[in-house]
């Protein structure tokens, strides 16, 4: 066996009050695409924090093709060959990608050599970029190209790469891919962190597991089902989510082509959004962030108000109702951002039950707050949906982002709504209490509630959801039954594709007349 | 590198929260006290005479103790007001405005039945300025709620508005007829019993104005703690965003925190010219509103911190005029002084959210 390009040797890192990596050690070998598996907060961040150069270890020693390796910072990382790939890109919308990728590199060339290289890289690996376009004008897709270019600029010996499929479209996880492999048969080595097992499967040689901080185990992905790896991540046995499927009921809720301009300046705008709920029924709605599903949530929630008739609650059109007087006729939300909209990070628990609770729940009486009902309301949550937390005082913004999410579904499932409407109901949550939530979802369903789930995670949707839709640009496609759909149909209707194609494709520059005004 | 870094900590801490008024009231001592000394005087004899001798001197005390309520009642009742406002993130900065107003409208009300005996006037004029203080505020909450208009700007300028009105009444519409030409309107303390704000109980400086401030923080304590409104203020200020979904209002809450800090402002202005001042006079107003601020945040934005806030804040302008009057000082360095305790509340409030670290950071980018 030859030497391995980098070796980690009993890596230790502690963090007042928590272990972050506890004498981790695993070896990643030349060419080798390595899964670095772990729920949140199992340490998989620190762990590549400290092989970028980014934060010192206490105790432990790497090596790299041998030679002791101590980064003081990525400068020195990246001059020993290590190169990082971040979930969220440091770009500027204003520059284009030339100048974005001159900024990144500790050595830039002359802008028209630099331009040259980067249609040469970008095209020798199946991603087309053009150096002159604003980074403003790509997609989400695209600038993870800027960024993965920008990496390859440097001839790194092992990529890191954190999360980099969490904004993709299928179609672009595919191309990614292509590369990743291409890359690895030239020899260099990818540390590929992600929580999509079967992506991980597909892709990896090899996986290390870390769970609390430690190595709990190291396997082969493609001999392991995605269920094993995700029981080896969490230390105990899942629970799959399960459902006695009914025949759908009634109409509860409808959308009459809906187009709501943009609240913000970076929003998007709903254009002609029509849809169709009926009781026991999950309509899972997928698509890239930032496409108008933040603002679809806001005029369900009654955050946005449009004409009367373009949203109807059981045939009464509500569409000038606010959030309140919907939650009265029992159309509840959740939205995405836990701290700051769905919750007040610094309020306490008791508070943030109140804060969606008090009409259905009767938390006050002429104007005044029964702070006892509205405890008991918090406890119920916190009891029924498991929440960890010192007590129901504590500070919303104290819980961890899983406990959070869990307060926060839990809230409007205990109000028994009609129809619950939620945002990316498990983003960040680790995987037992991601199949809690679902489960939870799935029982409301049963119940003879309709539901509607706007997700980015496709196997969630794909889990939970009776009929699929997906939003594009604003555009909310016709749904269809879910059972059956393909990964390429999902794509299609995930839009975003039409640019997306390998490197042959890409033929005519769009150059002048994207120069921005 | 730096040795000293500020870290920020996860919740900021209550305990330290709580001390900061009393660290910056210290701080502000001590730097006084070198201002003092630079000034010439004996720095402990200054700040004794500024926050000792008004309550406590045998030959002052007597005449300064009522005094402390005089001046603190205006400034507890306008920084309840401000206060509910500045909780939920809506900055009136013309309270000022909103308190001469109230002066001008509840003063006009009294002046109208003059010479009438009955019992009704005085009641009469202190809905008249509460109610000159609620529409003063209103045209700030107005425009913002409408047009979008920063409120900070426009209740500020119509300060200006206020004073010149101020002006023109005092020397035109309110004027004393019997006054020889004088600007000034009669002076109600003095000659017009029925609309004369007197004191309670003699020689403690207990008027109306007093019981009123001690309402307006029970009312707000319970509002805050207690009912909806005051939950759906709280959460405006820290979660903008989540307060929408929780269906609040934005614009009912701005009308309603502008509208309520009008009418107590108003109400300060009423009880103060009716009473204190006796009169409207060009120069009736003497910063109140301004002032107010300062003891809304020294008393953390809570009704019972500012009871404490305004009484301290009213000592400090009590004890500055003996300081000016025994030590000679000048007025400027009275109102430096008070502006240091702001400034120090300000920079004591980054202990309470921040942690201090001394050493080499660890994470080398």
């Amino acid at each position: 066996m030859s030497t391995p390009y980098l070796a980690l040797e009993g890596l230790t890192k502690a963090y007042p009050g928590v272990v972050a990596n506890d004498n981790v050690s695993f070896q990643i070998m030349p060419g080798e695409v390595h899964a670095l598996l772990g729920e949140n907060g199992a340490g998989k961040s620190t762990l590549v924090k400290m092989i970028y150069g980014l934060v010192k270890p206490d105790r432990g020693a790497m090596r790299v093709n041998g030679a002791t390796y101590e980064p003081a910072n990525p400068h020195a990382a990246r001059g020993s060959g290590v190169a990082m790939v971040f979930q969220h890109f440091s770009l500027f919308d204003a520059l284009d990608v030339a100048e974005n990728i001159a900024l990144g590199m500790d050595n830039p060339p002359r802008m028209r050599a630099l331009a040259a290289r980067i249609r040469e890289v970008s095209e020798a690996y199946g991603l087309p970029l053009d150096p002159s376009r604003r980074v403003g004008d790509l997609s989400a897709g695209e600038r993870q190209r800027v960024e993965i270019v920008r990496c390859l600029l440097q001839n790194p010996k092992l990529l890191i790469m954190d999360e980099p499929t969490s904004v993709l479209t299928p179609q672009e996880v595919q191309i990614l891919f292509e590369t990743l492999r291409k890359l690895s048969s030239e020899g260099t080595a990818i540390l590929y962190i992600s929580h999509k097992l079967e992506e991980i499967r597909t892709l990896c040689d090899r996986a290390t597991v870390l769970r609390l901080g430690k190595v709990v185990g190291a396997a082969n992905p493609r001999e392991k089902s995605a269920r094993e790896l995700a029981e080896m991540m969490v230390g105990t046995v899942l629970h799959t989510p399960s459902r006695d499927t009914t025949a759908p009921g009634e109409v509860l809720l409808t959308v009459n082509d809906l187009t709501l301009p943009a609240a913000s300046q970076f929003g998007t705008t709903l254009k002609g959004v029509s849809l169709e709920l009926r009781a026991g029924e999950v309509l899972g709605i997928a698509g890239v962030a930032g496409n108008g599903q933040d603002e679809l949530l806001g005029a369900l929630s009654g955050e946005r108000l449009s004409a009367a008739n373009a949203v109807t609650l059981s045939g009464k059109p509500i569409g000038r109702l606010g959030p309140n007087a919907r939650r009265r006729l029992g159309l509840l939300a959740a939205p995405e951002e836990r701290l700051g909209h769905a919750a007040a990070p610094e309020m306490s628990l008791t508070e943030n039950a109140l804060l969606t609770g008090d009409i259905r729940e009767k938390l006050t009486r002429n104007g005044f707050v029964g702070w006892s009902k509205a405890r008991a309301f918090a406890k119920k949550i916190i009891e029924g949906f498991d929440v960890r937390t010192p007590g129901t005082e504590t500070a919303a913004g104290a819980l961890s982002g899983g406990n959070l999410q869990k307060f926060v579904i839990g809230r409007e499932i205990l109000q028994r709504p009609t129809v619950l409407v939620v945002n990316q109901p498990t983003w960040g949550v680790d995987a037992s209490a991601a199949a809690a939530i679902r489960q939870a979802l799935l029982d409301l369903a049963a119940e003879g509630a309709g539901l509607i789930v706007i997700s980015q995670d496709l196997d969630e949707l794909m889990e939970i959801s009776d009929r699929f839709s997906a939003l594009n640009e604003g555009r909310l496609a016709r749904a269809v039954p879910a059972k059956g759909l393909t990964v390429d149909e999902i794509g299609l209707m995930m839009g975003g594709a039409h640019d997306m194609h390998e490197a042959h494709a890409e033929d005519s520059p769009r150059t002048a007349q994207e120069v921005p005004a | 590198m730096s040795l000293i870094r500020l870290e920020k900590r996860a919740a900021p801490s209550r305990t330290l929260a709580a001390l900061t008024p009393v660290m910056a009231v210290i701080a502000t001592m001590i730097a006084g006290g070198i201002m003092f000394a630079i000034l010439g005087a004996n720095p402990l004899e200054a700040i004794r005479t500024i926050f000792w001798d008004p309550l406590f001197d045998p030959q002052f005390g007597p005449y300064s103790r009522p005094q402390l309520l005089v001046k603190a009642a205006p400034l507890i009742l306008i920084a309840t007001g401000l206060a509910l406002g500045f909780k939920a993130g809506i900055w009136n900065i013309g309270a000022e405005g909103q308190y001469i107003m109230g002066a001008v409208v509840g003063a006009g009300a009294g002046l109208a039945f003059y010479p009438s005996e009955s019992p009704l006037i005085f009641p009469f004029m202190v809905l008249a300025g509460g109610f000159g203080g609620w529409a003063w505020a209103m045209i700030p909450a107005i425009l913002k709620t409408r047009f979008g208009t920063n409120e900070i700007l426009v209740s500020l300028m119509l300060v200006y508005v206020a004073e010149n009105i101020l002006a023109s009444v005092s020397s035109g519409l309110l004027r004393n007829p019997e006054g020889m030409g004088f600007p000034g309107s009669r002076n109600l303390a003095r000659d017009y019993p029925a609309a004369s704000n007197t004191e309670i109980i003699a020689n403690t400086g207990m008027h109306w104005g007093v019981v009123a401030a001690l309402i307006a923080v029970i009312f707000a304590y319970v509002l805050m703690t207690r009912h909806k409104m005051g939950f759906a203020i709280r959460l405006a200020g820290e979660a903008p965003r989540a307060a929408r979904f929780a269906g609040v209002s934005p614009s009912r809450l701005i009308i309603f925190c502008l509208g309520t800090a009008g009418a107590l402002a108003g109400l300060a202005g009423l009880f103060e010219v009716s009473g204190p001042a006796g009169q409207i006079s060009i120069d009736f107003n003497s910063g109140y509103g301004f002032t107010a601020i300062i003891v809304a945040f020294l008393g953390r934005l809570h009704p019972i911190g500012i009871l404490l806030a305004g009484l301290l804040m009213a000592l400090t302008y009590i004890g500055g005029e003996l300081a000016q009057l025994m030590l000679g000082m000048p007025a400027a360095a009275i109102q430096l002084f008070q502006g240091m305790l702001l400034f120090f509340l300000l920079a004591m409030d980054v202990f309470a959210n921040y942690r201090i670290r001394i050493g080499t950071p660890e994470v080398a980018t």
